[in-house]
């Protein structure tokens, strides 16, 4: 919030630009983490591992998975439901009678869908309207940014439901249950990047190199995409590793309250856990452990990986790599173009999740 | 409006270095910003009834969604036209607007009642339980964000910022299964579910005047077994739902405490030999608040959402627990309210948070 201040200093922002390093080095991820040090350096990795981990469960769940996710029988005969976890089921049958081990891993295919769906679909529509509403500005940025504004209010959860019940009308096979979910979600990205690129369009659209694109005659097409576009894009990995967190999260609570998908069509941890809660009452704690267990891993590591980001954008927060901290100093010499990312997660401090 | 701003000036809001005229400035800076404010209260719920209406809508009317196909269509449509859905959609818009001003929210299609009338009773429900999970993310969330600025970068620091990511990062409705499991199921030390056992509950809602949160009732009846009762089946949702906002405070503390820690003021104050505990406690620790105070209005949002879970979770019946249920029945002229609701709660929360920021912080006034 307080970063906010030296947010404006672009002229600040050259020299480090100039100093990037080329080629994989530069890459955003790969960057920060030779830049961290000690404990940050710690985090990031960690997060960096247990992403890593998801994703490749996520791949190779076919090859991992000891059965399929809506597999009730095998040749010796039906699994029965809540068996204890045993040495055909490490980790246990389900109320249902499913094999928790499977469902817990196939799941992580079913989380990654929709995350790859919610984050693709909120950054185009959201990268649109924002480099719109900053660029033209006039009623039309202002009437973006009153919804945007009241829609980011709003419980996220309320929000996903109602447009759950739109689109989920009866829908519970793979791709709609998963549209579904994804869209849901995308409705309460969309004003986050909204008001970030609008921020940063804002932001550029006073800068000399804009001026002189237009003096020549460029479009405005041509402008948003060239020369705003590219440079208002910087902070969001940071935006998008949070709010993959988030997607997950938000899934997890839809099928929790019953807007899943059916356990025919795919593994999905939050219905996982719904049909758990009455087996907790009687002691049966595996099947709901693992599926949960399963989400605080994933939002752990993609929280660690974009809280690292986030630190290590801020020149507060970010611990140096020789002599004491003195951010006081550090705050006004900043040459890292980093404050408008800290809003951004500040902004999303403020908001949390489920 | 005058009134009310002087007094509000009056209440020592204003900066004392802060000369009179200035001061009178000020003071009419503040009056225009109250209004703005409260003016942008209305734009904020009619866009969200307004989304709310159009997206339960695109879906057809609520009667079909509740009762088509277990009626027959001729009984159907009867219906439908009695409701008046089958007017044009503009038309029953306005009407609906109209009727939320005189605050008629319409009668549930699953149970047959005043939908305002449920809002109110299961409301208090969750009004209680937001309340005490504020309250745990205060207890829980303020002192160990300082704790972790004062020792940054050390492993206290590493652990409490862990402990605030898994906070995050524990879906509510897991923390709550995992409590459920561990203090209810097998250390029974605390009710698995409910908002009070059943004759507790019986003897709180025979109360005349009663208010529906059950703390209050309890503590009107004086009896102290129903008042220990009534906080013991309270303890794992408020720890289960305050834990999620307890992280947002533990990070918020602690990255501003380090950020004022590091400003001007208080390198002066250290020169001047203040000890570092003192720069710690009064110095660097109060401004970090503010912050609190403003994202306290999202946190609401975040706890409104987050009650939803909880209440499933616990079989808290509040607004949450029946909004579930209503779903279930498909009602939506139920569901409709207590979304509406919500986003009036919302509305005033981040008014009322608004006013209360711009009176301990100047800088906040445009």
């Amino acid at each position: 919030m307080a970063t906010s201040t030296t947010a404006v200093d672009a002229p600040g922002a050259l020299p480090a630009a100039g100093r990037r390093p080329r080629g994989w080095r530069g890459l955003p991820v790969i960057r920060q983490l030779r830049q961290s040090v000690g404990l940050q350096r710690g985090m990031l990795v960690a997060g960096l591992v247990l992403t890593g981990i998801f994703l490749l469960t996520a791949i190779f769940a076919p090859l991992l998975a000891p059965y399929e996710f809506n597999q009730l029988r095998d040749p010796a005969g039906a699994f029965g439901a809540q068996q204890e976890p045993s040495s055909a089921h490490w980790l246990g049958t389900t109320v249902g009678g499913y094999d928790v081990l499977s469902r817990v891993i196939w799941g992580t295919r079913t989380a990654l869908y929709v995350i790859v769906a919610a984050v693709a679909m909120s950054i185009v529509i959201g990268v649109l309207l924002g480099l719109v509403a900053g660029y033209f500005g006039g009623w039309l940025d202002r009437v973006l940014v009153v919804v945007a504004d009241a829609i980011y209010a709003f419980p996220s959860l309320l929000l996903a439901i109602v447009v759950g019940i739109v689109l989920n009308g009866g829908e519970s096979s793979l791709k709609g249950g998963i549209m579904a979910a994804a869209l849901s979600i995308t409705v309460i990205f969309v004003p986050q990047y909204l008001r970030v690129v609008r921020a940063e369009t804002v932001r550029i659209k006073a800068e000399a190199y804009v001026e002189s694109a237009r003096v020549i005659g460029a479009s405005h097409w041509r402008i948003m995409s060239r020369h705003i576009f590219k440079n208002a894009t910087r902070t969001l990995p940071l935006i998008l590793t949070l709010n993959a967190s988030e997607a997950i999260l938000t899934l997890a609570g839809l099928g929790f309250l019953g807007f899943g998908i059916e356990p025919t069509a795919a593994a999905e941890w939050g219905y996982d856990l719904q049909k758990s809660l009455s087996d907790v009452t009687s002691g049966i704690w595996w099947t709901s452990l693992f599926p949960g267990l399963a989400i605080v891993l994933v939002v752990l590591g993609l929280t660690l990986v974009g809280e690292s980001l986030n630190d290590l954008a801020d020149p507060r927060l970010r611990t140096r790599r020789r002599g004491p901290a003195t951010p006081a100093d550090v705050a006004e010499t900043s040459v890292v173009p980093g404050s408008p990312a800290a809003d951004s997660a500040d902004l999303d401090h403020g908001k949390g999740s489920l | 409006m005058t009134t009310t701003t002087t007094e509000l000036t009056g209440g020592g809001a204003a900066p004392e270095a802060a000369p009179p005229a200035g001061r009178q400035r000020r003071s009419g800076g503040l009056g225009s910003y109250l209004l703005v404010r409260f003016l942008l209260i209305f734009p904020t719920i009619f866009i969200l009834v307004t989304t709310v209406f159009v997206l339960m809508r695109l879906t057809g009317d609520p009667i079909t969604a509740a009762l088509g196909g277990r009626l027959p269509a001729d009984e159907l449509a009867a219906r439908v036209s009695a409701a008046g859905y089958d007017r044009p959609i503009l038309v029953q818009y306005f009407e609906y607007l109209g009727q939320l001003v005189r605050g008629d929210f319409g009668t549930a299609i699953s149970d047959g009642r005043e939908v305002s009338d449920m809002l109110t009773s299961f409301g208090a429900a969750t009004l209680e339980l937001v309340f005490y999970a504020l309250l745990v993310a205060f207890v829980v969330g303020i002192p160990l964000g300082r704790l972790a600025a004062y020792l940054r970068d050390r492993w206290p620091d590493a652990l409490l910022r862990v402990f605030a990511i898994l906070c995050y990062a524990t879906p509510v409705f897991f923390a709550g299964l995992l409590l459920k499991l561990v203090f209810a199921v097998n250390l029974g030390w605390l009710p698995v579910a409910g908002r009070a056992s059943t004759g507790a509950e019986i003897q709180l809602q025979q109360q005349d005047s009663s208010t529906g949160i059950y703390l209050i009732d309890a503590l009107k009846l004086g009896d102290g077994e129903v008042i220990q009762d009534v906080l013991e089946h309270a303890v794992l949702p408020a720890i289960a739902l305050g834990l999620l906002t307890a992280g947002v405070f533990l990070r918020l503390v602690r990255t501003n405490v380090i950020g004022t820690l590091g400003s001007g003021y208080v390198e002066a104050a250290r020169s001047r030999g203040v000890s570092e505990r003192r720069l710690l406690r009064k110095h660097a620790y109060r401004p970090a608040l503010i912050p609190i105070v403003t994202v306290i209005g999202l946190q609401i949002a975040l706890l409104l959402g987050g009650a939803v879970l909880t209440e499933t979770t616990f079989e808290w019946k509040g607004l949450g627990f029946q909004l579930v249920q209503y779903l279930q029945a498909r009602d939506f002229v139920a569901v409709q309210g207590i979304v509406v609701l919500a986003a009036v709660i919302v509305a005033l929360v981040n008014f009322v948070v608004d006013v209360i920021a711009a009176l301990i912080d100047p800088r906040v006034r445009y």
